[in-house]
This record gives C-alpha cells, sequence and structure tokens, in this order.
C-alpha cells in the first residue's frame, strides 16, 4: 500500500488524492438496475453525462454498457433517455447473464 | 481621509461591504438583518459596488452559493441572523473545512422558539465549533471595523477561513451612531487583492474541494483547520494594530477596561461592554467599588492565554452570558473558568439579557456588588445565575 501523505503534505481544504471513491464498491447498494436495449440506444451519451456516479462506461463514442461495480440504481438514466432505451428492473429479477446482456 | 457619519450597526456594515467591494455576495433576508442586505442591494443597484449579488431562497442556499463562489477564486460576502444562521448550519461547516475566507456580519438574535426577534447570542454561540473565526463588536463603529479587518484576517495565507463579525441585533442594528469610517481607497490599499491561485476555475491547475475523505485523511484536514485557528490569535492582533496604525483605532484579542486596580471585573461580549463600562464608572465613582471589564472581542480563536494574564490579579471575576448551554450554564463562563484552571481564583455566570431583554445600568451595578460580596464572604455562589428571570 502506497504511503499515505501527512498533514503538511496536503492542500487544504481540497482533495488530498484524485480517485478516492474509486475503492469504494457501490453497486451493492442497488435496488433497480438499469438495462439497455441497444436496438434503440443512439449513442448520444445523455446517460453519460447525467450520471452521477461516472457509471456510464464508453469507448469510442459508444456507449458500452453500465459498470455494475458502481452504479447505484439511482434511475436518472432511464428517465433522461430520450430514446427510452433503458429500463429499470427489479435487481432481484435479473441473472447476471441478463444483465451482460445488455452489452452490444 | 476619514469622514465622520451616522450609521446604525445595519449600515455600517453594509457601508463596510461596499467599500470592500466583494466578487460575490449571496444573501437572503431575515429580521434583523435585512436592512444590511437591503442597503448592500442598493449600492449594488446603483452601480457603486461590481459586485454579483445572488438572490438565493434561503441561507442555506446562501452560505452554499458563497462556497461555491469562494472556491472559484472569488472574495464573497454574506450576512445573515439567529434562525438564517441555524438553516446555514451544514454548509458552515463546509465552509470552513474548504478553507473559503468568507466574511458573514451576523446580527445576533435569539433562535426559537418561543419566537423572539430580539438580541442574545444564542445563535452565534451555537456556531461557535462550525470552524469560523468570530468577532464581536460593542457599538457600530466596531461593526464597521470588525467588518473591514475580518476580510484581512480570513484571506491571511496562515489562515484562510471564515470569519463573523457579530452585532447586536437591534441594540446595534438598528441604533443610528455617530462614527468615523475611512475613504473607499484607504480600505482597498488596506484589504489588498483576493488570490487563491488554486481555484476551481484554473484550468491549467485543476483542484476538487471538499471531496470525500475517509478514515485515512478525514483527521489531518481537521487538524490543518485546527492550526489555522491557533494561527489565526497572533493574525487577529497583528491585523488590529495594522489597523490602528491606519485608523488611530486598534484592536486586540481583548480589551481590559479599568482592569489594573480593580476588586471585581465582569467579562463578556458585545454591546453590554458599554453598558458595564458605565456602570463600572459609576461604582468607582459613587459607592467606591473598584470595578472594572474585559471584553472579548475575539471569541474564536479563544484567547485563553490572553485572558489568564488580563485576569491574573482580579480577586473576583463574573462572566456574561447572554446566551445558555442548556444543562451547562453559560459558554463564555465555562471557557474562561476552563482557560483558568490552572490559575483560577473564584468565579460567577450571570445568565442574562435573552430574547432581547435588556440590562440596565442598574443591572449591571447589581452584578458588580453581587461579586463584591462574594469576594468579601469567599463564598462564590451561585455559580450561575440569572439576571432579571421572574421566579
Amino acid at each position: 500500500m502506497a504511503e499515505l501523505l501527512k498533514k503538511d503534505q496536503m492542500k487544504p481544504g481540497a482533495v488530498a488524492e484524485g480517485g478516492t471513491m474509486a475503492g469504494l464498491y457501490t453497486g451493492s447498494w442497488r435496488t433497480y438496475c438499469p438495462v439497455t436495449d441497444f436496438e434503440k440506444c443512439t449513442h448520444c451519451m445523455l446517460c453519460w453525462i447525467v450520471c452521477p456516479d461516472s457509471a456510464v462506461r464508453v469507448e469510442g463514442g459508444k456507449k458500452l454498457g453500465t459498470d455494475y461495480q458502481y452504479c447505484k440504481g439511482c434511475g436518472i438514466c432511464a428517465v433522461e433517455c430520450p430514446a427510452d432505451a433503458i429500463e429499470m428492473k427489479l435487481e432481484s429479477d435479473l441473472s447476471e447473464q441478463r444483465k451482460e446482456g445488455e452489452q452490444p | 481621509m476619514s469622514e465622520r457619519m451616522a450609521l446604525t450597526g445595519n449600515d455600517s456594515a453594509a457601508y463596510a461591504l461596499k467599500q470592500i467591494n466583494p466578487d460575490v455576495v449571496a444573501a437572503y433576508p431575515i429580521t434583523p438583518q435585512t436592512e444590511l442586505m437591503h442597503k448592500f442591494a442598493a449600492y449594488v443597484a446603483d452601480g457603486d459596488v461590481k459586485t454579483e449579488f445572488v438572490t438565493v431562497e434561503s441561507e442555506h442556499s446562501a452560505m452554499s452559493a458563497v462556497v461555491g463562489a469562494s472556491l472559484a477564486g472569488a472574495r464573497t460576502c454574506t450576512a445573515t441572523s439567529a434562525n438564517g444562521l441555524a438553516l446555514m448550519w451544514e454548509i458552515l461547516y463546509i465552509a470552513a473545512s474548504c478553507r473559503c475566507p468568507i466574511v458573514m456580519p451576523v446580527i445576533n438574535r435569539a433562535l426559537s422558539g418561543p419566537i423572539n426577534i430580539h438580541c442574545d447570542h444564542s445563535d452565534t454561540m451555537g456556531a461557535r465549533d462550525a470552524g469560523w473565526i468570530q468577532l464581536y463588536s460593542e457599538n457600530c463603529q466596531e461593526a464597521y471595523d470588525n467588518t473591514i479587518q475580518a476580510v484581512r484576517i480570513a484571506e491571511h495565507p496562515d489562515v484562510r477561513l471564515p470569519v463573523m463579525v457579530c452585532l447586536d441585533g437591534f441594540i446595534l442594528s438598528h441604533t443610528l451612531e455617530s462614527l468615523e469610517t475611512s475613504d473607499d481607497q484607504t480600505v482597498q490599499n488596506f484589504i489588498g487583492e483576493f488570490e487563491r491561485p488554486d481555484n476551481l476555475l484554473n484550468v491549467d491547475h485543476a483542484e476538487t474541494f471538499g471531496a470525500f475523505a475517509l478514515q485515512n485523511y478525514y483527521f489531518e484536514f481537521k487538524k490543518q483547520q485546527a492550526d489555522a485557528m491557533v494561527n489565526a490569535v497572533a493574525v487577529v492582533q497583528g491585523i488590529g494594530s495594522e489597523y490602528g496604525t491606519l485608523t488611530g483605532r486598534p484592536y486586540d484579542l481583548l480589551e481590559p477596561y479599568r482592569c489594573d486596580d480593580a476588586d471585581v471585573v465582569l467579562v463578556g461580549l458585545g454591546s453590554t461592554m458599554g453598558t458595564a463600562k458605565q456602570a463600572a464608572d459609576d461604582l468607582r465613582e459613587e459607592e467606591g467599588l473598584k470595578c472594572g471589564v474585559l471584553k472579548v472581542r475575539c471569541f474564536r480563536p479563544f484567547p485563553g492565554e490572553q485572558l489568564c494574564q488580563a485576569l491574573k490579579d482580579v480577586p473576583m471575576v463574573g462572566v456574561m452570558d447572554r446566551a445558555i448551554s442548556f444543562g451547562l450554564g453559560g459558554p463564555l463562563f465555562h471557557e474562561v473558568r476552563s482557560a483558568r484552571y490552572d490559575a483560577a481564583g473564584p468565579m460567577m455566570n450571570f445568565i442574562y439579557g435573552l430574547g432581547g431583554r435588556d440590562l440596565s445600568l442598574d443591572d449591571a451595578g447589581e452584578v458588580f456588588r453581587t461579586l463584591a460580596r462574594a469576594g468579601e464572604s469567599g463564598r462564590a455562589e451561585p455559580t450561575v445565575s440569572y439576571v432579571g428571570v421572574r421566579e
């Protein structure tokens, strides 16, 4: 484990080290799970913009899916999606395979 | 160049804010502070300041807006009172921990309930652990002077903490007083430019403020705040003395009045110290009672060392509290007594004036006499008593 900064090495009021949330897996908080229908998805990236947890996976301008390690299931993406391509499904009704089924 | 003006406490703080010309002010009205921002809004409307004035929907939002602006590198001010301060509570701590040098006149007023809009110190006493520096003003002159000095204190690189400039509701906020003001340029030269290089708008050196810090880092941030408060002691003194050179009105952490040969001394905050000084003069002249007054101007950081020094030869000390820490007594009393633990003589606590109840010259005189009787009998009892409560 890397050595932690000491008090006087830290900038007052600012973040000590970047990525403070990276080690905190909030996916287990989820009750409802966003599942993207890639038949409808236009890759407009609105879900990527509005996601408060940066849990929308994107590569080369295309949405790849949701990072379920961090997605808390807030549902903002589903409400904002202009193509109506994201559905919130009850977590307990989903198998891991069905979730992964959203990948394009 | 200085000018003598007739101003209320609200006017004097607003006039100081005008001369400070902050980049951003966000505010919400609450009696008895409303007039202050009313006045400042007029300066904005008349083009007397360049301030971006944000009218928000609550005090919680007012404090949030100035925190954001401060982190973006702006010099920021707001003002509030009583329940308005209470509504800011959550963000008070965030302002201090994000090290935002916000300057905020607080017009001291009772907290509900029962609903009461008059003076006491319940509001700012409750906020004493929020991490803000607190300066208390005896009169409108001090409200003006403290507001200007607060900018320098808050922004000092060894400090960088928000400052509350406390002034008594109605007793000062709505009372006209003749006071001395500096010209705009003098004030501008005194406060200088605000620079916060590590700000949110500096895209070359992007920073995040107030983000997550867990068990591994939170404590170090808090120790930084504690250190900054310790640093503030010398900064408040240094700036107070520099201001004295500029204006002829020097300031310190405490103001002792006729304490040198005093048998009894009253310690307290704000406008009541003016009453106490007059009562001390009267009793010395009319009854030969050697009374003194020790005004605490800077309550946070608490000047314990300086206070012990000022009280070291005083046989009998009384502390006036215009607030109650329920289940304990008066907050100022307990801090004074705690600071004097190693050298303490007997002390008594007098709680008075809640909800704006007047403390008359006679009341102040009676408190001095109570102290004198306790000094003679050697029994400082009861420790806590309430001045003028019907029971």
